[in-house]
């Protein structure tokens, strides 16, 4: 397959980025988006130009590193896909491609198409935790957990934290992020303990980053490749108000 | 040096208990005073990191990745051990320890093992505390599943993403002493060297990979907990940036590297789809239940899998291997395809793979049934290959996956470096010549979370008196000096190919003479080939960019030139080994019909290496396995 590319090319923070357009001839069906990256950088580097920085680690769609806004789709046109788990099967020959970073002003970029999303990991630190030290713990079995909440706080716990929601999102909300977390653990007996002071630190951090705010538009569940649910986020609403306001505890 | 593994006194039940109520103990106000690096983020790494920081350590942690959470442990799918007996069936720490001895092919050191068998309940416990999801029956008790080389249910799980949930959680516990400033966070830094200072590891040298600045951290004590070395095959399970260069530099200071060669195969991957593959994906262990493997009787068959009749079909592994089937271990299976394909049977494309079909099972068993079972692995395979596993065979072949050898450590798990500990895949300890389903994850929590929180204050109990050094003492800027230097040359030489081709033809000696079968002759051959391929790198790589600003290409040159270093203190210990054992088979070595053949009177040790120089060979110390307790026998599975 030929396939033109049109790529942000950002040199760093500072500096102002624009698009260059790239031509690939020999694009097999076979390829998985990023190896096609690949191929440009190898010809990049014989040219004796700079390659197209980009995160990816694992490969296999579960790390949650890489992050390609692909013709203005977090992780291309596929439901439920990673960029690494996207197949250039699903392009046709001679199609132009406009990829981009993720854009959201919490997740300022670095070069190219990586950015930094380390706001997601101040959101953890500040919450998004069970504390319990090594040793704390009492046998696995004397905390029985009925199936249908385990089942439920694991699909929330599924969330790899790429951060396609927020920049799928128009208000660069984090909300189904934090809301997947504040869920899982909310649910959960172990997280009973610290569940309204948890939600509010979250939310506090969230804010204090520069995450917008969520107006219910949907479009973080569309491209969430882990189809996490949105239902999530009204889960979190309700958490943030019951421990706002009815809570014995100063939160 | 002589190698004293430091395996405590008393029965193999008690010698754990009672070494860890006589480790001298740091007070806590000392605690405070004593800093401790963790490189590396993964289940070991961010275990270890959030326990000695509850502890009351100081803690820096480093991880390339731009987050902490994106360690490679995240992808693991199967699950974990314990053996908690929870399903009454039997199972036991001695079961356990025993599994684990004999899958390991009698090459891994007891003491540690029945120690990590006896600790797993506890991580069990641990993880569902910190509200880790693990699968459940209805009654809200957990739930268990087979796996391979075991005959009780001990492997617990959260769907096909166990690895994720339990490094979320030990990430979470790190987290949470980032947030109470009790560990300081370096994400997006790649540690480039330890320093030594008077004989003991005293910190580290890392590369801020986004600013590209060099910089210096001090330590009391150094943890290594930076994964396995697959990627020295090109292609592999691994994610992309899996490197050895963290241990590789360790090595190279001092620290002995124990059994390179024990590399693991996985036998259900993926199979190569072209030149422009950059990893390999694997298909979980769990789909030999149902799936029968099988090659058309004729060579370079071109038909359709579904156009060739049963009698013209050959099963060979029910074939060769009635009793176990299409359950034989991982590396029992991984050598059988590879029979196959190079006599010209193999399938697809390439030819180098083989059909994985569930026609019987769905024939027996109806879709849906199957669906349950392996839908999510069936829906991945589709997207990799687009084709559809219900309607026509997978097609599948052995890919490189973990690797058993690392850095030597002793019980404490302190490398031959004083203050210098490798934890979880980095280090050579448990898994012996071949691993288990399932103990990778339960390895590097026992490491992280139960193991070194008691065993470094063994060490650190004498360092109370020793003062922060600071990092402008001439050691760092020596050791920086050199760092510097080296990535300088790498943008200097500035030749015609890149990076990521000589990674390829690395990979391509490793996989053909030091992958599945290794032969004197190949082993020695592939020597000769990595010492050129070796000299051409440095003189014929080009690295684009400057070292002052993000370089992926920079960093890649480093790993990459570490890896064929590495690739050929492999093939030196893989020739080294006269025997077939494990996940590593010599030619020379096998049975009559072709099984692995160990020679237990010659070469029960661990191979441990000491660097001597890149220039020349290097040398070998031995520390002897004595088995007191289980009695080494061959493995049979027909």
């Amino acid at each position: 397959m030929k396939i033109t590319l049109k790529v942000w090319r950002q040199k760093n923070s500072k500096e102002k980025g624009q698009f260059e357009t790239y031509s690939l001839n020999s694009v097999s069906e076979d390829m998985s988006f990023l190896e096609m990256f690949d191929v440009l950088n190898e010809q990049l580097i014989r040219e004796g130009k700079d390659p197209v920085a980009f995160d990816h680690d694992c490969r296999e769609g579960i790390c949650g590193m890489c992050s390609m806004y692909i013709n203005g789709r977090a992780h291309g046109p596929m439901q439920g896909t990673t960029t690494c788990q996207l197949h250039m099967r699903h392009f046709n020959d001679g199609d132009t491609i406009v990829v981009e970073p993720w854009r959201a002003e919490p997740f300022p970029v670095i070069k190219d198409l990586v950015v930094n999303r380390s706001a997601f990991d101040r959101i953890i630190a500040s919450g998004g935790y069970v504390s319990v030290n090594t040793g704390n713990a009492q046998d696995a079995n004397s905390l029985p957990i009925a199936k249908h909440i385990a089942d439920e706080a694991f699909a929330a716990a599924a969330c790899i934290g790429c951060g396609a929601c927020v920049a799928a999102c128009k208000n660069s909300s984090a909300m189904l992020f934090v809301s997947a977390k504040v869920s899982q653990l909310s649910m959960l007996p172990q997280g009973k303990p610290e569940r309204e002071s948890r939600v509010v630190a979250m939310v506090k951090k969230m804010d204090e980053e520069g995450f917008g705010n969520c107006t219910n538009t949907g479009a973080c569940e569309a491209e969430c490749p882990k189809e996490i649910s949105v239902m999530n986020i009204a889960r979190l609403n309700r958490e943030y108000i019951r421990a706002a306001l009815a809570s014995e505890e100063d939160v | 040096m002589s190698l004293d593994a430091k395996i405590p006194e008393g029965p193999l039940d008690q010698k754990w208990i009672k070494y860890r109520s006589t480790i001298p103990l740091v007070n806590p106000a000392n605690k405070r005073n004593l800093e401790v690096i963790v490189v590396g983020s993964g289940l070991a790494g961010s275990s270890a990191a959030a326990t000695l920081a509850e502890m009351g350590y100081k803690v820096k942690v480093f991880c390339f990745q731009d987050s902490a959470r994106r360690a490679h442990s995240i992808a693991a799918q199967g699950g974990i051990n314990a053996a908690k007996n929870y399903q009454n069936d039997g199972d036991s720490v001695y079961r356990l320890f025993y599994d684990t001895i004999k899958g390991g092919d009698y090459r891994a050191r007891e003491a540690n093992v029945y120690r990590l068998a006896d600790v797993s309940t506890s991580i069990i416990d641990q993880c569902v505390a910190q509200g880790v999801p693990f699968a459940r029956e209805y009654g809200g008790m957990l739930s268990n599943r087979s796996f391979g080389g075991t005959q009780v249910q001990r492997t617990f799980y959260a769907a096909g993403q166990t690895g994720q949930q339990l490094l979320l959680g030990a990430y979470s516990a790190m987290m949470r002493q980032v947030g109470l400033n009790k560990i300081q966070m370096f994400s997006r830094h790649e540690m480039l060297d330890v320093v030594m200072i008077d004989g003991k590891c005293r910190g580290i040298i890392a590369r801020d990979l986004v600013s590209g600045k060099i910089e210096r951290h001090f330590g009391h004590a150094v943890l290594l907990c930076t994964g396995g070395y697959g990627n020295v095959f090109y292609l592999s399970t691994n994610a992309m940036g899996s490197n050895v260069t963290a241990s590789w530099k360790a090595y190279k200071r001092g620290a002995y590297f124990g059994n390179p060669c024990f590399t693991q195969i996985h036998p259900t991957c993926i199979p190569v789809s072209g030149d422009h593959q950059s990893k390999l994906t694997l298909m979980s262990e769990s789909l030999r239940n149902d799936g029968r493997i099988w090659v058309p009787k004729k060579q370079n068959d071109e038909r359709k899998p579904t156009d060739i009749p049963e009698d013209e079909r050959d099963y060979y592994l029910e074939r060769r291997y009635p009793a176990f089937g299409n359950l034989v271990p991982r590396d029992v299976a991984s050598r059988a395809a590879k029979e196959r394909c190079d006599a010209g049977y193999g399938v697809g494309k390439s030819k180098m793979a083989v059909y994985l079909d569930f026609a019987d099972s769905i024939n027996r068993l109806g879709k849906n049934v199957i669906k349950e079972r392996y839908g999510n692995l069936f829906e991945m395979y589709e997207k990799i290959t687009g084709e559809d596993p219900y309607s026509t065979p997978m097609r599948i072949y052995p890919a490189v996956h973990y690797t058993m050898g690392g850095l030597w450590v002793d019980y404490n798990l302190m490398t031959t470096i004083p203050g210098l500990y490798a934890l979880g895949e980095a280090n050579f300890s448990d898994h012996g010549a071949n691993r288990l389903g399932a103990s990778a994850l339960m390895q590097g929590l026992a490491d992280g979370y139960f193991v070194i929180p008691y065993t470094i204050g063994a060490y650190l109990a004498d360092e109370i008196r020793t003062k922060s050094i600071s990092t402008d003492h001439p050691a760092f800027a020596a050791a920086e000096e050199e760092v510097t230097k080296r990535l300088q040359s790498f943008l200097s030489i500035n030749g015609t190919q890149t990076v990521e081709s000589f990674h390829k033809r690395l990979g391509k000696i490793m996989w053909d003479k030091c992958g599945m079968a290794r032969s004197e002759e190949g082993l020695k051959e592939a020597i000769q080939q990595i010492r050129t391929l070796r000299q051409e790198f440095y003189t014929n790589i080009r690295v684009p960019g400057s070292a002052f600003e993000y370089n992926p290409e920079l960093e890649k040159a480093g790993r990459v030139a570490d890896f064929i270093e590495l690739g050929e203190l492999m093939c030196i210990d893989a020739l080294q080994r006269g025997e077939s054992c494990g996940g590593h088979f010599r030619e020379e070595h096998q049975t009559e019909d072709g099984e692995a053949l160990r020679h237990d009177n010659k070469y029960m040790y661990v191979s441990a290496w000491e660097f001597k120089g890149v220039e020349h060979d290097p040398a070998l110390h031995k520390e002897e396995l004595n088995y007191e307790v289980i009695k080494p026998s061959q493995r049979n599975y027909k």
